[in-house]
């Protein structure tokens, strides 16, 4: 698209929904949101600046290796903790007996490892959002 | 004759199902099974069981994490399936 307006207007706004995704995953134990959430926010994001800027460019932004690397690495943390849980507490995906931090109940830093798996979750999710719509686009053109 | 026959079962196969409904505890009701105390629990112990003060949170990602890594690996599969599906034709294309 060579829409001057849609171009300046999109570069603006991508920080900011991206912001916005960020602090609904960091805050997803103290506030409603989470990691699926903020994931599709971040996701979302991505999109609007492949519609806008186009597939080659975004490809440049996202690639198909950063891709890859953020399906596997987004369940790789995810077993990680889980297997910590097993290390130390004995059974998978322990969370205090594990000995992660627990911190003051409502405070960010908190929960133990609630945020850890919520940020591998958003990971995830953004970037299958991303993966399937630069795919589908891909047969379009092809 | 056929026609009856299947029609017959099927009318019993209707009657165990209205039977099987009748028989289910009404919505809502204290009897029925999946009232249990596991909700008091969560929501009496669960912030000092998991720290998190939102409780779908606590529930998502701490009691039912195992749940979560399951819709975790749903969504790998997911793209997996698409990218072995389009991205196969795609290198043939090429070589082609």
């Amino acid at each position: 698209m060579k829409d001057q307006v849609l171009k300046t207007i999109a570069r603006i706004i991508t920080p900011f929904i991206q912001l916005y995704g960020i602090f609904i995953i960091l805050n997803g134990h103290i506030s409603p949101g989470g990691g699926f959430a903020g994931g599709t926010m971040i996701g979302t994001s991505l999109i609007l600046y492949t519609l806008v800027f186009g597939v080659d460019q975004a490809k440049r932004k996202f690639s198909e290796k950063a891709s890859a690397f953020a399906e596997s690495g987004g369940i790789i943390l995810y077993i990680l903790i889980g297997v910590i849980g097993i290390v130390v507490a004995g059974h998978f995906l322990a969370n205090k007996g594990a000995g992660f931090d627990m911190g003051t109940p409502g405070s960010l830093w908190s929960a133990g490892m609630i945020p850890l798996l919520m940020i591998a979750i958003g990971i995830k999710v953004a970037s299958t959002f991303i993966t399937i719509f630069h795919t589908l686009i891909e047969v379009k053109d092809a | 004759m056929k026609k009856i026959i299947r029609l017959l079962l099927f009318a019993g196969l209707l009657g165990v199902l209205v039977i099987n409904i009748m028989n289910m505890p009404a919505i809502l009701s204290v009897d029925a099974p999946s009232y249990n105390d596991s909700i008091d629990h969560y929501l009496e112990h669960g912030v000092e069981e998991t720290g998190a003060t939102s409780i779908i949170s606590a529930i998502l990602a701490d009691y039912r994490s195992f749940d979560t890594l399951g819709e975790t690996i749903v969504l790998f599969t997911a793209i997996i399936a698409l990218l072995s599906v389009l991205k196969v034709g795609d290198s043939t294309r090429k070589e082609g």
